[in-house]
């Protein structure tokens, strides 16, 4: 007899991923589903789908989805958990939807304090539209709209949505993590679950940022595009906790 | 026994799994799959410590790991 050690969890269907050799999204769509899996949370889970490379992201849980306009994700997250507040709700976002067109509604969902958990996968690019400069492209970094590389004076400089959204009196709980390696793949999975568990204690707004890789428009292998946030995406964007009011409230002083 | 089993018709060769395992174990075979990508195999089962991290590295749940009791 032997135990199994590792298998697919129920979370996920058995539809393959559309997404490129190596791509992240496989990653943490498997984590996100192991995450709910160890909180115990099966039947009351509802997803928003991002217009990104996971728009098909509906295609691959096995819990209700939802596919939201561009940018709108945490709009129609505040919807379904307000109207049905026993759901567990996560969405799931891109930089290019995040940061460019949903930059509003991340800010004021988040700065309402929204019992929502937003899973915010940034690598820097636009991955689905053939590589274009993305608001958290890094400096230097080159792309089909900025062939000699970011110039901050040229074409601005990158959002750091962590420590943009910490400022907030609203979240819960702000961190960014990675998966550039197994350590950091196994943290992402805990921060998530921390994430998904300040929802379920009705603590607020949670916000776990992810960096990503996109190997096509890197124009890496994947080995190399995980090197490469290794290197230098960990340093742009330094990993950590970045607001965190913890899981229990504070009881009040007598 | 096989500690390490390959959905090989998920597979996409990314290779992720190759550079993740500690013992240097997994490799591209020369087998394509029907979407026409050469799939990772496990070349030596037994000297596998079912440790897992080609799994958590996979981004296509490809591969089962198993462990002796």
């Amino acid at each position: 007899m032997d135990k199994i050690v590792f298998r697919k969890p129920k979370l996920l269907n058995d539809t393959p991923f559309h997404y490129c050799p190596g791509c992240t999204h496989g990653i943490v769509h498997r984590l996100i589903a192991e995450a709910l899996e160890n909180l115990g949370e099966y039947d009351n889970v509802v997803g928003i789908a991002p217009v990104g490379c996971a728009v098909f992201a509906y295609n691959y849980f096995r819990c209700d989805m939802f596919q939201a306009a561009h940018g709108r994700a945490p709009s129609v997250a505040t919807g379904i958990k307000r109207a049905t507040p026993e759901n567990t709700v996560f969405v799931y976002q891109g930089d290019g939807d995040l940061a460019s067109i949903g930059m509003a509604e991340i800010v004021h969902a988040a700065t309402r304090g929204e019992n929502i958990t937003v899973i915010f996968i940034n690598n820097g690019i636009y991955g689905m539209t053939g590589g274009q400069m993305a608001p958290t492209t890094l400096q230097g970094q080159k792309t089909t709209t900025s062939p000699a590389g970011r110039d901050p004076l040229e074409h601005g400089n990158p959002i750091k949505i962590c420590e943009l959204l910490a400022t907030l009196t609203g979240p819960a709980y702000i961190a960014r993590t990675s998966v550039h390696d197994v350590r950091s793949v196994k943290a992402t999975r805990d921060a998530l679950e921390y994430g998904f568990a300040m929802q379920k204690n009705k603590r607020g707004f949670s916000l776990i940022e992810i960096l990503s890789t996109c190997p096509t428009n890197f124009h890496m292998t994947p080995a190399q595009s995980l090197a490469y946030v290794k290197d230098v995406g960990c340093k742009a964007y330094p990993l950590g906790v970045y607001k965190d009011i913890g899981l229990q409230a504070e009881e009040k002083k007598a | 026994m096989r500690k390490v089993i390959f959905d090989e018709k998920l597979c996409k060769g990314c290779e992720l799994c190759v550079t993740a395992c500690p013992k240097k174990i997994l490799a591209l075979s020369d087998r394509t799959n029907a979407m026409g990508y050469r799939v990772a195999e496990c070349i030596d089962q037994s000297k596998c410590i079912s440790c897992a991290f080609c799994a958590t590295m996979c981004p296509d749940c490809v591969i089962e790991v198993h462990k002796e009791k």
